[in-house]
């Protein structure tokens, strides 16, 4: 398909750019920005005056729910949300069921999403079988089957025998793990980040210490061994400061924040609004400030959406008995333009965060993959058009996942979704 | 069509009208066995007629007096009413001849629960009714046994029973108020 | 956002927490169980007020003594009870809290009065309910037991006859308490002088201070001067182990004994939720003894309930 793109103002990350010009695609790639290649003739044209197009958003963490849950969500209806969300490129975290740690599964997986030939999908692979922390997987199979890291979703390995040999074992690959930091003990019994609000609704917290004692546990086997590190869904200010001063010493460490932590606190969750729980808990105004900050200056490579499909059945609960998951694919963009404009970040920066930023974590974690998230010359023409001044209203018409549940529901946002292209084909156009 | 109550110009006053109540109760109480009759007085205006009448009648027992709020029957429309002093009737009213006083006799649904509220405390001998002025517009089958003034005509607004520090009453009349 | 508690002209229409409500709202709510309180003495214990209603007793969590007096005050106020103890294995066969409610509301419930494990389940019932319907709280989760709140309100008053210069201490487990923390915002808002929680780090949350109130590991410390001494009774079933080595030696350092209720003032009231654990957070000698007001808690929780039930099926829908 050949397209050429009038017009545009082409906000690219990735090259530092931000102008307006043309762009032509052709063979799934980007031919030729600003003069027309010789000889080229355009299936389409679109002439997309005033909006932006930019490289299509990298999403470091979508639970797409399949296999194994899909009366929770299915990989069409979840891939919609993505695409409407200007969103190309997905990592999956292997906690499926049954759980990503077999070959046969992922190739099931990978198939799939082939067959619906609409965005890219990254697998994840299980660390250990089952995810159960015992035994570490064949990641060397599952890496040829299309895994581009391992981790263990929100089940955190208590054995650090096994941690360390998984860490060894992953380093001889050069594989990269991706680990959220939870405590095992301290993670386990609560639903609420300790502290004023929980103490007053009654609600059991997660101290801070949960987060910041399994980075002190990651780092110290990490000097060890050497293996890069992904930390996944940093949410405290104390658990940052610990990634930064790894950074500062020179270990091989990414790490993204989720939608939800970069904007909301804890007393948000109001009346007991099941939307607010989450995993990890949403902390105070302080650890806020702290995350958005660090995204602003990089020290958070990316911002994700933390995508967790949750029915109603699993939200219409009291609260410590609610299911912890929102929905955030179809808003990531928009909270991250929502962001900028709050906190004055250049856009270009904020843009990065999901674009350029988590497209080096994936570069850096699976090395023989083709480079994503950006828009040059030769690039894979994944992008998507935006609206940047046009808001849109978060509700149950609008969001196209089979879950509705996310605590930005009946909010007005920024930065409204277009189209969607992928391999230089359209995939999606919203109905305008 | 209905008149306000206030171009009823010729009511005397409230002092006078207590005086004739006094005469009223007197004779009424006469040929009953004095040491058996209790006044209970209808909170607040009542409760006020009640006391003085008590002092100026020396009666022997006590008086009571009743907050009436639990046993009308409006709760469901107007919900729990605000008046706090609670009842009080500190005697036993089996066998005894209880006589109910009251301000105002309107409707006559104040008196329907105050005799429900009365029965509860136990089975009187006899129960008479004493007020002040008496409206004469019954929703129900309720009448005094002596009301010191009569209103004939049917009348909107409402008459106030208001009692100063020093205890002299007055009336006062309030003109409708739309419903809320 | 507004408070769920109140409809939408401002009146209480559910209890569900302490926390929020105004001075004014609490003070009516003791001044209406005053009204209620002389009708204990009466042979005919009952009113009408509440003829026709129909009250349901939900109760997920076992409690006798809790269960029957709402009984007793619902009935006091010539409504129907109806008593629902729905153990959780029988809900974890399948039917869901919604659910449940569900079904009760199709049998014309007035009010539900519901206590269970989880915190905020009443506010969860509160949303499903329609307008003229009620639910008042027996105790949710740690969360909140606003009628014990009051009902100790009603008490102090009672005794103390003004809240403004009083130090009341609340002593024992306030980390898994419901009972502490409605105390604490009851009494915040009705503006006692200070109000202090003692207990051993492993029993006190966190965000105490925001609260308002002055944490104390010492009973020497933080009993001296106090006006006012809630016990909080150690819950054996919801402590998952590893909060204290024993009762013995709690007992011996946060015990309340004749020898520390003697930092106190010699006018102190010393108040328990009940059902008392002797030898264990207090002493018999103490809890029988003249500064008890134990049982006074116990009479005035019936007219406490009555105008909490009053005043909310009031309530214009």
């Amino acid at each position: 398909m050949r397209l050429h793109l009038k017009n545009a103002r082409l906000i690219d990350p990735a090259a530092s750019v931000d102008r307006v010009t043309d762009i032509w695609m052709a063979g799934g790639r980007v031919a030729s920005i600003d003069h027309a290649p010789d000889a080229f003739t355009a299936d389409r044209v679109l002439d997309v005056a005033g909006k932006v197009v930019m490289p299509g958003l990298v999403d470091l963490s979508a639970q797409l729910r399949e296999p194994g849950f899909e009366y929770r969500a299915t990989l069409e209806s979840e891939l919609r949300a993505a695409m409407a969300g200007g969103i190309t490129s997905l990592v999956l975290p292997p906690d499926t069921d049954p759980p990503l740690d077999e070959p046969g599964l992922v190739e099931m997986l990978k198939h799939r999403a082939r067959q619906l030939d609409q965005v890219n999908i990254y697998p994840l692979g299980a660390m250990t079988v089952g995810l159960k922390g015992e035994t570490i997987t064949e990641m060397a199979e599952l890496t040829e089957a299309g895994c581009v890291g391992f981790a263990q979703a929100d089940r955190p390995v208590s054995d650090t025998r096994v941690l360390l040999r998984a860490m060894q074992y992953a380093k001889s690959f050069g594989y990269t793990l991706w680990l959220r930091p939870l405590d095992p003990w301290l993670a386990r019994s609560g639903v609420a980040a300790s502290g004023a609000y929980a103490s007053r609704l009654g609600l059991p917290g997660v101290p801070q210490q949960s987060e910041t004692i399994a980075l002190h546990t990651l780092f110290e086997l990490q000097r060890a061994v050497g293996v890069g590190l992904h930390i996944c869904r940093v949410s405290s200010a104390g658990g940052l400061a610990l990634i930064q001063q790894a950074k500062a010493e020179g270990l091989p460490v990414t790490c993204d924040v989720s939608i939800n932590h970069a904007h909301l606190t804890d007393v948000d969750i109001g009346y007991y609004d099941t939307h607010y729980r989450l995993d990890p808990p949403l902390r105070g105004q302080r650890d806020r400030e702290a995350l958005r900050m660090g995204l602003a200056q990089g020290t958070i490579d990316a911002l994700c959406s933390d995508h967790t499909p949750v029915d109603d059945d699993g939200k219409q609960l009291p609260f410590a008995e609610a299911e912890a998951g929102a929905t955030g694919l179809e808003l990531l963009l928009s909270l991250a333009v929502k962001w900028a404009l709050e906190d004055k970040v250049p856009l270009l920066d904020a843009l990065a965060r999901v674009t350029q930023g988590p497209a080096r974590v994936l570069a850096l974690s699976a090395p023989a993959m083709p480079p994503i998230g950006g828009l040059s010359v030769g690039s894979p023409a994944d992008f998507c058009v935006v609206d940047l001044d046009a808001y849109w209203t978060v509700d149950r018409q609008s969001l196209l996942s089979q879950s509705q549940h996310t605590p930005f529901l009946g909010m007005e946002l920024p930065a409204k979704v277009l189209a969607t292209g992928v391999r230089g084909r359209i995939i999606w156009e919203s109905a305008r | 069509m209905t008149q306000s109550l206030d171009r009823l110009v010729d009511m005397p006053t409230a002092e006078a009208l207590y005086l004739k109540l006094l005469e009223g109760v007197r004779t009424l109480i006469k040929d009953l066995p004095q040491e058996q009759v209790h006044l209970v007085g209808i909170l607040s205006g009542g409760a006020w007629l009640a006391e003085r009448l008590q002092q100026d009648l020396k009666l022997p027992g006590a008086m009571g007096s009743l907050n009436i709020s639990f046993y009308r029957d409006d709760f469901d429309r107007i919900g729990l009413h605000n008046q706090v002093t609670p009842s009080e009737i500190a005697f036993d009213v089996v066998d005894r001849h209880l006589i109910v006083v009251d301000d105002v006799l309107y409707t006559g649904r104040t008196i329907r629960a105050a005799m429900n509220e009365l029965f509860d405390y136990g089975r009187p001998a006899s129960v008479k009714l004493v007020v002040l002025i008496d409206r004469q517009e019954r929703q129900l089958p309720i009448c005094a046994d002596f009301s010191a003034w009569q209103i004939a005509e049917a009348s909107t607004g409402s008459v106030v029973l208001a009692k100063t520090e020093q205890g002299t009453f007055s009336l006062h009349i309030e003109p409708e108020t739309p419903d809320a | 956002m507004r408070n769920p508690q109140l409809n939408k002209h401002g009146e209480l229409t559910h209890l569900i927490s302490t926390e929020g409500l105004s001075r004014d709202i609490l003070q009516h709510i003791l001044d209406t169980a005053q009204t209620f309180v002389p009708l204990a003495e009466r042979d005919v214990k009952k009113v009408p007020l509440l003829r026709g209603k129909s009250v349901f007793n939900l109760f997920f969590e076992n409690s006798t003594r809790t269960r029957t007096t709402f009984e007793i005050a619902a009935t006091r106020l010539s409504a129907d009870v109806f008593n629902l103890n729905i153990n959780v294995s029988s809900a974890a066969k399948g039917e869901t809290l919604l659910d449940t409610i569900a079904n009760l509301s199709a049998m014309q419930a007035d009010i539900f009065v519901v206590r269970h494990e989880s915190s905020g389940a009443p506010y969860l019932i509160a949303r499903h309910v329609s307008p003229d319907v009620h639910v008042i709280n027996a105790g949710d989760g740690r969360h909140a037991h606003p009628t014990q709140a009051l009902l100790d309100m009603y008490t102090i008053r009672h005794f103390k006859k003004s809240f403004s210069n009083l130090t009341v201490a609340i002593v024992g487990d306030v980390l898994h308490s419901r009972v502490a923390r409605s105390n604490i915002h009851a009494l915040t808002t009705l503006g006692v002088a200070e109000v202090r929680a003692i207990a051993p780090l492993t029993l006190l949350p966190s965000g105490l201070a925001e609260m308002g109130v002055k944490t104390y590991t010492d009973m020497a410390q933080g009993l001296k001067d106090v006006d006012v001494i809630i016990m909080l009774r150690l819950q054996n079933e919801r402590m998952r182990g590893a909060l204290l080595p024993s009762s013995h030696e709690y007992f011996k350092h946060f015990g309340l004994t004749q020898e520390k209720l003697a930092y106190a003032k010699p006018d102190a009231l010393v108040m328990h939720p009940g059902p008392m654990n002797r030898g264990v957070e207090i002493e018999s000698a103490v809890a029988d003894g003249p500064q008890s007001v134990i049982l006074n808690q116990v009479t005035f929780g019936i007219a406490v309930r009555m105008a909490v039930m009053s005043i909310v099926a009031g309530a214009s829908s």
